[in-house]
Formats: C-alpha cells, structure tokens, sequence
C-alpha cells in the first residue's frame, strides 16, 4: 500500500545555480495539481528529488488519481510510488519489503537486488548491512526468488531520511521543464488536432499558455466555440491555468471575401490572425505565439505560405509541430487526450471559405498588393474585435 | 436587451406547458408511491397512471386496456416492429414500410434485412404521398406481417392517406398489422385508431408540450397477441413492464387535455401561422416550400424551406443570433455530410439539401412571432447569398 511518492527530475538537475528555481516551481506544480484531490500531500524537496507524502496508505482508487496527476506534472521524469515503514527498525524495514513484495510480484521467479542509500547518515546501519540483511530475509521468505547483483529483474530500493520508504518500480513521467520557468505564449486554438498538440508541446518546455480563438457566427456555431473551450480545459491539465481569448473574426473575414481574390482568402485571412493574436500577446506580456503549422500540411502551410504569413508579426512564431508527419501528430493527441474532442465535426473558421485551388506558392509582394485593397475598412475592423475580445479563463 | 426567443422548431420538441410541469413536481413530490405498491401511496400512484389512460382512451376513442405507456415514440415505434416479428414472424417474413419513416421504424426494420426477410418500401411522391397503387401491389397474393406509414411526415408535413391505406390493408389480406407513427399528428389531427383501422400507434409526449421520455402505444384487439419488448415484473399487464413513469405519465396526460383545450379555443390557429408564414416567405426571392402547401394535405405545424443560396447551417446560426430557433434540413460540415431521407426521398438534389430548413410552429405561437421571422430571413438571406461557399 502507497503513501508516497519520490519524484525524479532530469534536465532541472544541471541547471546551475538557477536549480532552486527550477526545483521550487516544480514543487509548487505538484502541489497545484494535487490540491483538488480529496487526500492533503505533503511536497517537499530533498536532495535531487521530491518527495511526495500522505499520512496514511492511499487505497487503490486514490491511488490511480495521484498517479494520472502526477503524470500531468511537466518536470518530471519519474515517479516511483513507495511505502513507508511503519517505524525505524531493521525489522520494520523487512516486513515492509516482505509485504510490498507479496502485494506487488504474484510471479516470485524474479531476480532482485536490495538497494539501500541513507539519505540520514545518521542511521546506526550502514547500507551495505542493510542490503545484505534485507536481501537474506527475502530470500528466506521466497526460496523461488534470486539475487542478481549486476542485471536484477527488480531493484528493492530503501531510502531511509527522517522515514523510511520502501520502492521497486518507477513509472515515466512527461518530461520537459516545470511550468513558470519559462513565460508565457499566446497558442493560435483553432479547435483541429494540430494547435492543441502544439500548445502542449511547447508548454511542456515549462511555458505557460494563453490561447485565441477566431470565431466566425453564424458560419460557426457554439458547439464549435464548446468545442474550443474543452480542448483548453483538456490542455490546462498539463499546462496551468489558461486565458482563452475568443476573437469575432466574422467581418474581418467577410471583408476579405469581398475585396480580395479568393484563391488568397486563407493565406490573407492567416496573416490577419497573426497580426491580432500578436496585438493581444503584447497586451498581455506573451513572449511568442504558438501555432500547430506543420510544413506541406495544407496550402497555408507551404514553405512560401509560411513565408508569407510569418512576415506578417514581428514576435516570435514557434511551430514545434513543423516537421511533424500528421500521424505522429494525431498519436501525439491521442497521447495527451485530445484527440476525441478534436475530432468532433464543427466547422472553424478556417474551413467555411476555403478556395477550391487555394494559392500554394503565393508571392509575398503580391499578396501586400491586395491587402491594400482593404485599407479602407481593415484597421477598424481590427480594432474592434480586439475591443470585443472575451475572455474566458479555463482550468485551475 | 435580450431578445424574447422564438421557438419554431416544435417539431423537434416543444416547451412543457407550466401545468405540465406543475403535473410532473406533484407527482414526483407527492404521489411517490410505486403503483405496485399496496399501501395508500402506491394506490395514489396507480389513480393517477388509471386516470392519465382515460384521458388518453378518450383523446383516441378508444378503450383503457388498449393504451400502453412507454419511454416514448422510439420505443413504441420499436415495440411494433419487433413484437409484431416476434410472435409472427415464423409465418410472416415480409415488413412493408414507407421510403419516409422515422428511423426508429425503419431502423428496426432493418434488422430483419440481413436475416433475410423480405422489405418493400413504399416510393413517395414530390410532396411526399405514398402510392396506394403501389401498396395493393407489395400485397398483391402476400400476406405481409406488417405495414409501417407515419400519419405525419416530420420533415415536411404531409398527411398519409391512412384510412385509405387501413382499408386496402385489410381487404386485402386480413392477418397483416397496420402500424402508424403518430408523433407528429397527435393533437394536432384527429387519428382515431379504432375508426381509421389502424392496430398499432405510436404517440410521443414531448412533441405536445409534454415532458420528455414518455410516449404511449396503442394496440388494438386484432393485434392483442403481438410480444412485449421489454420483460419484467409484468406492470402494464405484463405487456410493458417496469415501474410505471408516474410524473411523467400525469405530465403527458396534463399536456395532451391543454393543448386539445387550446386548439378547442383556437381551432384554426396552427394553419393560420402556417398559412401567413407561407405568404411571407415565399415573397422572398429563390425560397421554396417542400411538401404539400394546401392545410389539407400538410399538417399545420411544419414548413419545410428551400432558400437558394444560402447554406441551411448557417441561415441557422443567423437566425439564432436573433434567438430564433428552427431546424436545418441536413447536417452538413467541412468533415461530414448527412442528408436527410425524406429530402432525398422527395426528390431534392444537391445544394438544395444543403439548403433545406424546418419551420415548425405551436400554438403558443403568435403571429407576431411569425411576421419578426420572415423579416428577420429577409434581412439576413441577401447578406447570406453574398458569401457563397468556393
């Protein structure tokens, strides 16, 4: 029965003398996503890793919880659930194994090793006496378990502190860096698979997110907007709280529609959703914009689109999906549970004016050209949907 | 200011009349008794489903012991097809439905498909009236187990020829069972089962500002031997068991005698909306109306709209946006496209599909509700027509 867990952490390790707050915003991570759970943990940092305490054995139910939120955690590279032994004796330590061994591996053909580490140099028995009377009592309570001292089946590992927690498995956490480590960016959520992968992946380097949503009513409905909003909720599990910035980009695009030519719809429109989503980073101290843009994908996403559309913002644009293959994409949704809300078939404004033979290769200098077509009307209309955005804000 | 709703899609389900409703809490609160139950409670409960039937064997002329209550049109809908096939369906492998049933008819029917049965379908014509010439021939020297036509097409209103098709039926072959789907004409039109020759009807409470998940079945005495669907503690003698869904069953009762009253008070109000809503729109350059037009051939609560130009989807979010509700003819997306069979089936092609709407009125509509409609489509339907899809 698990009480704790140890969490290990990979690259935080070597960050010098920035290691502290790495650590901390880890800690504070943990502690923000187990606070909803019924159960209070304690989280504290010792030495190369944290360690995670209840007081009393979680039942199984409770334990699953921990876990899936844990495994939400950016940061962590490991988490091995542990027992503590109840007391500080030798004897303590051996029943505790004795048990977690009986309750854990029902197939006792399995070799093993007894790895003990005193974090509390104080402790009257050194490791090595440990190892070798725990591993001796092992061996006496199942005849059909052996040592292996150089490539075990299963580590037994003891770590003894101001407690003693008893582990033999570790389960692979997210990776990447904690949340708070690294700013902010503003996600382009467009309700396909792509952007939410993209926002995840870029979040998972420890950047906070806030999201902008173009909405086109009537063309699009309040389930497409739903849609949005669950896969910012589904997001924020991973990646903190999230501002959601719903733009009405209705007249904008109708705009476009009438004074440019329509096989340059999409790749105007793109830029003018660069141009908003970076007025709306700046204003709220987002370092960069996110999309899910992935080269060749669709016509908007050539090399020579993407040209053209990045021309269009001076901030930073990161596309870490961008030499993605679409199949790596949608397993990596599936993966972090997007997948199924993504697939849901509500039109997005991307969708609803789409040329039959969309420009693939457009000319930067051309497309400027038509833009200016829209002089007359674009900046008001840019200034009111800024003026209209609503903010929702999604997750804890 | 937000606007006051106008709700036009009645067809899809309506509002529960405040009595209605009343009628459900009070069943829920104080008739909370199981039926079954002996003591006083459950002898209250059984009161209420007894009386809820009279009002009911009344509405229909027809006796107490013929009216079933369900969970709703689907299950009564299902109740007809498979209890029919599962006593009968030794002797009788052979179902007759029409091209435009609800897809809880033919849905079940379906099933009997890959176990080989045979299925006729009845062709409709452009304002959706089957051909009884064609009926007389699927039953010419078979002796069918069951003939499925709805009273009240759902998507463009046409009224079937039932007495027509009950009289055919049985002259020509006196085993087959004559089932109606009558969601959308009950309360609306006047379908006595007993009278028409019809032995098996589906009725829906939701549709007639009733709660939601309760339906009744009517099965006549040449059909009293067809299977239950459902088995269990043999409540509804034994014919639908489960512990009876009092508060709805008095919601559905309460909702049936208002809105009878109200048509009583106003008996040419729903052919009135439609009739004006019909005029108006139709000024309205490339729209047209699908189904019959004339209130004698038509039920008076549905329209079915074909506006040119204009995606339903969006004419419908529009529409929303001045929080009026009606219905798309299809469902269509940028991922996924799903016709409707009835469009299909009467003959739409194409973009018209795609441009199909459902108006469907209620009593508790008003006139003025209909005029601020039809403008609204008027102001919206140009700006709509200017951006085409590509």
């Amino acid at each position: 029965m698990f009480s704790a867990f140890l969490i290990k952490y990979g690259e935080i390790g070597v960050k010098g003398k920035n290691r502290f707050k790495f650590e901390d915003a880890l800690v504070f991570q943990i502690k923000r996503v187990l606070e909803p759970l019924d159960r209070a943990f304690d989280v504290v940092r010792i030495d190369g890793r944290i360690l995670v305490t209840t007081d009393s054995p979680l039942n199984e139910i409770e334990y699953d919880e921990t876990l899936v939120k844990l495994k939400k955690v950016f940061g962590i590279v490991e988490i091995c659930p542990a027992e503590t032994v109840p007391g500080m004796t030798l004897d303590d330590i051996k029943s505790t194994v004795l048990r977690h061994i009986d309750e854990n591996f029902p197939d006792k053909k399995i070799t093993f090793k007894v790895n003990a580490r005193r974090g509390n140099k104080s402790y009257p028995i050194h490791s090595m006496e440990i190892n070798a009377s725990v591993g001796e009592a092992i061996l006496e309570a199942f005849p059909e378990m052996r040592v292996d001292v150089h490539n075990p089946d299963i580590y037994f590992k003891i770590d003894i502190r101001d407690s003693i927690y008893v582990y033999s498995k570790g389960i692979k956490g997210t990776g990447g860096l904690p949340l708070g480590t690294n700013g902010r960016a503003l996600l382009l959520l467009s309700g396909g698979i792509d952007s939410p992968v993209a926002g995840y992946m870029i979040s998972k380097r420890g950047v906070e997110l806030d999201c902008v949503y173009f909405n086109a009513p009537p063309y699009t409905s309040d389930r497409a907007l739903q849609k949005v909003k669950d896969l910012a909720r589904i997001l924020s599990d991973y990646s903190g709280k999230i501002n959601l910035h719903i733009i009405n980009f209705t007249d904008i695009q109708l705009y476009i529609y009438d004074k440019c030519p329509h096989d340059e719809l999409t790749i105007i429109m793109r830029r003018f959703m660069m141009k908003i989503a970076e007025r709306i980073a700046r204003a709220n101290g987002c370092l960069g914009l996110v999309t899910g843009e992935s080269i060749g994908q669709v016509a908007s996403q050539t090399l020579k689109s993407l040209f053209t559309t990045d021309e269009a913002c001076t901030m930073p644009v990161y596309r870490p999906l961008i030499a993605f293959d679409k199949q790596e994409i949608v397993d990596k949704s599936e993966e972090i549970g997007t997948y199924e809300t993504s697939i849901l078939p509500y039109e997005d404004c991307c969708t609803i004016f789409v040329a039959k033979h969309p420009v693939t290769k457009p000319n930067l200098n051309i497309i400027k050209l038509h833009e200016q077509n829209l002089n007359e009307k674009i900046d008001e209309l840019i200034e009111t949907a800024l003026d209209k955005d609503e903010v929702l804000s999604i997750g804890v | 200011m937000i606007n006051h709703p106008i709700y036009l899609d009645n067809a899809a389900t309506t509002r529960v009349f405040d009595e209605a409703a009343a009628a459900v809490q009070d069943a829920m609160i104080n008739q909370y008794g199981n039926p079954s139950s002996m003591h006083r409670l459950g002898f209250e409960a059984e009161r209420t489903l007894k009386e809820s039937r009279e009002i009911f064997a009344k509405l229909l002329k027809c006796d107490p012991s013929q009216i079933f209550f369900t969970s709703g049109g689907t299950e009564s809908n299902n109740t007809a097809v498979f209890g029919s096939a599962l006593k009968y369906g030794g002797r009788h492998k052979h179902f007759i439905l029409s091209s435009i049933e609800h897809p809880s008819v033919s849905e079940p029917i379906r099933q009997y498909v890959e176990r080989g049965w045979k299925i006729d379908t009845l062709h409709v014509n452009r304002d959706g009236f089957i051909d009884l010439g064609e009926l007389e021939q699927f039953m010419k020297d078979r002796e069918p187990l069951l003939v499925s036509i709805m009273h009240v097409n759902n998507e463009i209103g046409t009224i079937e020829p039932i007495s027509e098709a009950a009289n055919l039926i049985h002259s020509m072959c006196p085993t087959t069972l004559f089932h109606v789907d009558d969601v959308q004409g009950f309360g609306k039109l006047n379908l006595f089962p007993g009278r028409a020759g019809v032995d098996l009807l589906s009725v829906s409470s939701h549709k007639i500002h009733g709660p939601k998940g309760v339906g009744l079945f009517y099965r006549s005495e040449r059909a009293k031997n067809i299977l239950p669907l459902i088995y269990g503690g043999g409540q509804q003698e034994g014919f639908r068991s489960g512990t009876e869904n009092v508060p709805g069953i008095a919601g559905f009762a309460k909702a049936a005698l208002i809105y009878q009253e109200k048509l009583r008070n106003a008996p040419s109000k729903l052919e009135e909306l439609r009739n004006l809503f019909i005029e108006k729109v139709t000024q309205i350059e490339g729209t047209k109306i699908n189904g019959p037009i004339d209130t004698s051939l038509a039920a008076p609560h549905i329209v079915s709209l074909t506006v040119d130009g204009v995606r339903s989807e969006v004419l419908l979010h529009a529409l929303e946006e001045k929080s009026i509700y009606v219905s798309a003819g299809s469902a269509c997306s940028s991922h996924k496209m799903s016709h409707s069979d009835t469009l299909l089936a009467i003959g739409l092609r194409g973009d018209d599909l795609d441009s199909t709407l459902r108006f469907s009125f209620s009593i508790e509509n008003t006139k003025d509700e209909i005029e601020t409609t039809v403008k609204a489509l008027r102001e919206i339907i140009p700006s709509l027509r200017k951006y085409r899809r590509l």
